[in-house]
């Protein structure tokens, strides 16, 4: 049976053993596993944790062993985003994030398994095939960051990183009852990241505890010249973690407890809520007009910026190539052939609402729709200090159940893509069961308040068990 | 609606090869999706600028120095077609 260890715990296994040891029992538990987590281990990864008992210690994540999310860039280790248009490329440059992880002392133990290039909700629209989820493994790990989520909940690392687009951290870790963090945009590089959405995504670290979030992002976090959106500010996440929330303010939006909100997951958030006036908060609800319009500008801006990014991958200088008498024939049987139905769909959005004559309709209104949720959140944080709501809609959900029916999969991101649009950072905290699932309380904060959402989830878990739920069953 | 025909020409655009088969499921299904975009013409943006990016960040510059790039070798080895210390592609014109 695999164990939850926090950071601290791991680091008092290695005082006891050593990082070696605690690695490879990690490794051993992976090869066990049948929830299909990780795309790959790395054989590096030993040597990583012998160097770590040299170091004695040395580092904040000395020996710690952290799964790595796919789609981020690691020497010699395969980054292939979860698609066949990938497969065998093996990046020659460590993203900003992995640099920092190593210079921590982390022990890299592979790579997660996700939805292809992070476009879905689900981690099926991976070529590997669908991670399960460790709670009831008919279900979906939520995504697309679903095998970073999957192999934290199941004991199979202590720490991950994944990224969030339109909620790609915080779905996973509300479907499988962990602690994932989104950022706000610029305060982790994504040198490295491979590209889906630019001007949304950010790279985010999950874990069991709040503690551990605030360690890899005291590790992860902070400038670098090499990505343009990067922010030069000094952040402490570790000096958040104060267990004290007299004088809140909570600002709950009646938006995100709209039609389709499960009962029992309105019930565990309002539970949650209630535990935050008896710690001394106080609440009141808010509104933010334009949430409804949120899903559909997020949608028509990914697909477009999706619709660039992915134009590099044509078979020329990596990953497999179908041969072609010219390079726009070779190019359109690569991608027709390697590309899942999911991005194709995606890019051909994309295509069309970037295409002559479209750009005003779609893109440029999307753009100033954008704004207007931007607003919504700079009017409603005026007020009150955090926003809290449901992470997700519903628990997780049958593995098939929305496969084949692309916008009512779309329409369960419904509460996690409007922070995306407007960058504020946002964290999912576990709050509870609906029907034996995990529920996820979603805490949002201003830019670059990344402390508040922290201390506010911090204190709720230091006074709750929640986050002392675990899988029954871990395979 | 979109038609079978502008799936295939956003098909070219978008350098993918589709067939015939898969024109009609994609019409049917980039339709509903494109329905569901039309929302936002219920929104008045009347005088709002748009928001391409939400950093505080506006022309971000650096010195011009010469740094190390990726290794040659190390670059070429992610190539399914490589010759005389080049990648070789198709001809495109």
């Amino acid at each position: 049976m695999a164990e939850w260890l926090s950071i601290s715990d791991v680091k008092r296994k290695i005082s006891k053993t050593s990082a070696e040891e605690v690695t490879a029992a990690y490794l051993e538990t992976i090869a066990k596993s049948s929830i299909n987590g990780y795309t790959c281990t790395y054989d590096g990864a030993i040597e990583m944790a012998k160097e770590a008992d040299k170091g004695e210690g040395e580092g904040l994540l000395a020996g710690v062993p952290i799964a790595i999310k796919d789609n981020i860039s690691t020497k010699g280790l395969s980054t292939t985003c979860s698609s066949k248009i990938l497969e065998g490329y093996v990046p020659p440059y460590d993203a900003h994030v992995i640099e920092r992880l190593k210079a921590e002392g982390a022990v890299i133990l592979g790579k997660t398994n996700m939805d292809e290039f992070a476009m879905g909700t689900s981690t099926e629209s991976s070529c590997y095939g669908v991670t399960l989820n460790p709670w009831d493994t008919e279900r979906v790990p939520g995504g697309s960051s679903g095998g970073s989520a999957a192999v934290v909940a199941a004991g199979e690392a202590p720490i991950s990183l994944g990224s969030d687009t339109g909620g790609s951290v915080r779905c996973p870790a509300a479907f499988c009852g962990v602690v994932g963090l989104k950022p706000t945009y610029g305060a982790v590089s994504r040198f490295g990241l491979i590209s889906y959405a630019n001007s949304l995504e950010q790279i985010g670290p999950m874990a069991t505890c709040v503690e551990d979030i605030a360690t890899v992002m005291d590790v992860i976090g902070g400038y670098d010249p090499r990505d343009s959106t990067s922010m030069d500010r000094e952040m402490k996440y570790r000096d958040s973690l104060v267990d004290d929330v007299k004088a809140l303010k909570i600002g709950v939006p009646e938006e995100y407890f709209g039609e389709g909100v499960d009962e029992g997951v309105e019930k565990a958030v309002m539970d949650a809520i209630g535990k935050y006036e008896e710690m001394g908060a106080t609440w009141e609800k808010v509104s933010m007009p334009h949430t409804k319009y949120a899903l559909a500008a997020y949608y028509t801006i990914a697909m477009s910026e999706a619709s660039s990014n992915l134009a590099r991958f044509d078979g020329t200088r990596y990953g497999p190539r179908y041969d072609g008498e010219n390079w726009h024939v070779m190019a359109s049987r690569t991608r027709a052939e390697c590309f899942g139905k999911e991005v194709q769909r995606r890019v051909l959005l994309g295509t069309y609402a970037l295409s002559a004559g479209y750009q005003d309709k779609y893109y440029l209104k999307a753009l100033k729709v954008r704004t207007l949720v931007k607003q919504d959140f700079e009017k409603a944080l005026s007020s009150v200090d955090v926003l809290m709501g449901p992470t997700m809609p519903m628990p997780a959900f049958k593995i098939g159940e929305k496969v084949e029916d692309p916008l009512s999969l779309y329409l369960s991101d419904v509460n996690t893509v409007p922070m995306n649009l407007s960058g504020v950072p946002c964290i999912s905290v576990p709050c509870g069961l609906s029907d034996g699932l995990p529920v996820g309380l979603q805490i949002i904060g201003k830019q670059y308040d990344e402390a508040t959402i922290m201390r506010a989830a911090y204190a709720f878990e230091q006074n709750t068990d929640h986050n002392k739920a675990r899988p029954s069953e871990v395979i | 609606m979109i038609t079978k025909d502008e799936v295939e020409h956003v098909g070219w655009l978008a350098r993918i090869d589709i067939d015939d088969a898969d024109a009609e499921d994609y019409a049917v299904k980039l339709s509903s999706v494109l329905d569901y975009f039309g929302q936002l013409d219920e929104v008045d943006t009347e005088g709002v600028e748009p928001t391409y990016h939400v950093a505080d960040i506006m022309n971000v510059f650096r010195e011009d120095v010469v740094t190390p790039s990726l290794d040659q070798e190390d670059v070429l080895a992610n190539t399914a077609s490589e010759k005389d210390g080049y990648i070789k592609a198709p001809r495109i014109i």
